[in-house]
């Protein structure tokens, strides 16, 4: 889309330098935004920033890796319904025709007072708006037995990339009628459809390659987002293959052992074949690192998502204790533009409008079985809360859950777009 | 200034009759239901996001008076061509084969049968041009028309935008059609129609139930900006 718009065709191509020397990048005039993470809230951010300020934003996105694959869609992935090429995206448009800096490589620590981020090359970037967008960490002790040096034995596969690819492997890899397992992780966490709709899509998978393998699902919670919907769809697609054991049944108490392939349900040991272990998730280190956090995850307004520690620090996204948006690539986006407005406003001659948010998620259950739930929000003084909303039914019509796949289809290719222009 | 229409809703000329007319007028009524939230026929018929369909059958292409059409549309119009029944058919069957910058937000009927029942419809409901003759020109929906009267404020528009284009692409897509360049009136008619709930779509009527007067008309005057 050509907007009338006026798009800064910035002088600094893709800029891929790891920074040997620590040297500290200065703007040369021009107010910068250093933006932590190339997600969809960070990606967004830098495109919007240094594109409706008209150039009168430096904006340098630090990203550690040189293409963005979707945690969003990777589900499909598994399920064999995309291939794995297909959730890559490129930074090079973020920097040829908007004139972001993109740095590869690893942001460590925010001096707040001298305003600068240190990144792992050893080099500095100095900001006058710093935007934090890092996505997930997890909490290693949550599942007594996993830690991150277990993590190719039993993968989370929860970050997309190449533990995706390793779980799908594995999955393949089962033997006829062995069994795969799913620790799924306590509120709150990263995209609350996501570890079903992944049921889901193991099951499409199993049910072509291995039908009689049986998936188990231990898991700490009463309930989780489109239950009805997706157990409805279970019912009907894979009838016999799937058991839930929630916290009334020591869903909540497990333990795990990667070198037996193990895994501990309220005492009861079962040897399984892929352990697919989410655990409890908490916001990216460098919000830590910048000490903006309070328990798991980073406090912020709901007006501009300035941190609550401090204004000059927005954090978008999962990382954000933010209200009622749930933790999705679409909420991400939607906060990504409310922040980018707020930031040109701030610091160049843009408008400030009102914020305004909103999020839809999809999820395929089987082959054209596509489902969704999506609200609207506002700002308030206590947070982000929903204005209203809505959800698929049970017993819609084959051509309407196929109707909602093929939206999907066009949301992913939407919103990839919107991220990267 | 741009002339998008979602829908030419001129389909013009003799058309046969088609075998087993009357006896599909029940089912071609079921058939037009997805129809009307976009679409009026009948006694007291107007246009709203898409053109009235009364006096289809003869009507000249792109000829409904008051409504904007898709310059492809007003291209076949002013190349005289007209709607045969073969063309409707194929119409129905697949409008962005038929007509590449259509905006209607339509798949098509795969059912020739089924087809043919909703020209029936059609036929048995709008009556022909001939049929229209000397009628006054659809009015615009009041509530259309007062937003049209709006000066909306593009930059603010702008704003407002970012919200679509998570789902909208400018090339549109198999089923979230472009919304680049569209006319101001089809622009408002859409939204107008999923805020009051006569075109359903779960998500744009959770996006548009909280979108104003003065949104809406700032989001139709940027949208005529771009390409």
């Amino acid at each position: 889309m050509t907007f009338n718009r006026r798009i800064f065709l910035g002088s600094a191509a893709a800029v891929t330098a790891s920074l040997a020397t620590p040297i500290v990048i200065s703007a040369q005039g021009r107010p910068r935004v250093v933006v932590v993470g190339g997600g969809a809230g960070g990606a967004t951010a830098a495109r919007y920033i240094a594109n409706d300020s008209q150039g009168a934003i430096d904006v340098t996105l630090i990203e550690p890796t040189r293409a963005y694959y979707s945690c969003f869609f990777s589900n499909l992935y598994l399920g064999g319904f995309r291939d794995y090429d297909s959730l890559g995206h490129s930074y090079g448009n973020l920097a040829a025709t908007y004139g972001v800096n993109v740095v590869h490589d690893w942001a460590v620590a925010v001096d707040r007072d001298a305003k600068t981020v240190r990144l792992a090359g050893g080099g500095a970037v100095r900001y006058d708006r710093l935007v934090l967008s890092p996505g997930i960490d997890f909490i290693e002790d949550s599942v007594p037995g996993w830690s991150l040096a277990t993590q190719n034995a039993m993968p989370h596969a929860y970050k997309a990339g190449s533990q995706t690819q390793l779980l799908r492997a594995q999955v393949e890899a089962m033997p006829e009628g062995g069994t795969y397992a799913m620790v799924a992780p306590p509120n709150p966490f990263r995209c609350p459809p996501g570890p079903y709709e992944r049921i889901s899509m193991v099951a499409h998978m199993l049910k072509q390659t291995n039908p009689t393998a049986k998936i188990l699902i231990a898991d700490p919670k009463e309930g989780f987002s489109k239950q009805g919907l997706f157990e409805d769809g279970w019912e009907r697609h894979y009838p016999g293959m799937i058991t839930r054991i929630g916290p009334d049944f020591g869903g909540d108490v497990v333990e795990v052992d990667a070198e037996a392939m193990t895994l501990s349900i309220d005492g009861a040991v079962e040897s399984v074949d892929v352990c697919n272990v989410i655990p409890a998730q908490r916001a990216g280190s460098i919000a830590f690192a910048a000490d903006i956090t309070e328990g798991n995850w980073a406090p912020v307004s709901a007006y501009d998502l300035s941190s609550r520690a401090d204004p000059e620090i927005h954090v978008l996204g999962d990382s954000a204790a933010q209200g009622a948006m749930p933790k999705s690539g679409f909420s991400a986006n939607s906060q990504a533009k409310v922040c980018a407005n707020a930031i040109v406003a701030a610091l160049s001659d843009g408008r400030a409008f009102p914020p305004r948010f909103s999020n839809t998620c999809w999820s395929l259950i089987d082959t054209d079985d596509g489902i969704k739930v999506g609200a609207t929000y506002e700002a308030s003084d206590e947070g982000i809360v929903s204005t209203g909303g809505f959800v698929s039914q049970v017993g819609e019509t084959a051509e309407v859950r196929a109707e909602t796949y093929r939206e999907s289809l066009d949301w992913y290719a939407a919103i990839t777009s919107d991220m990267f222009g | 200034m741009l002339a998008r229409a979602l829908l030419s809703g001129a389909f013009a000329v003799a058309v046969l009759a088609l075998p087993g007319q009357a006896e599909d007028r029940g089912e071609g009524e079921v058939l037009f239901r997805p129809c009307g939230a976009c679409h009026m026929i009948g006694d007291g018929a107007v246009h709203r996001v898409g053109p009235h369909l009364n006096g289809l059958f003869g009507r000249p292409i792109g000829g409904a008076e008051g409504y904007e059409y898709s310059d492809d549309l007003i291209a076949a119009r002013d190349r005289g061509v007209i709607w045969s029944e073969e063309l409707l058919d194929r119409f129905l069957a697949g409008p962005r084969d038929t007509f590449r910058q259509t905006s209607m937000v339509f798949r098509g009927i795969r059912s020739p049968e089924d087809r043919a029942a909703l020209i029936g419809y059609l036929r048995s409901e709008g009556g022909t041009a001939e049929a229209q003759n000397g009628a006054e020109p659809a009015a615009i929906d009041p509530e259309i028309a007062a937003i049209l009267e709006i000066a909306g404020d593009v930059a603010y528009g702008a704003y407002l935008s970012s919200e679509c284009t998570a789902c909208h692409r400018a090339t549109g897509g198999e089923d979230i059609p472009s919304i680049a360049g569209m006319a101001p009136s089809v622009f408002i008619a859409g939204i107008v129609a999923y805020r009051n709930g006569t075109r359903e779509h779960q998500v744009m009527n959770t996006l548009s139930a909280r979108l104003g007067d003065e949104e809406i008309a700032a989001l139709a005057a940027y949208f005529e900006t771009t390409e």
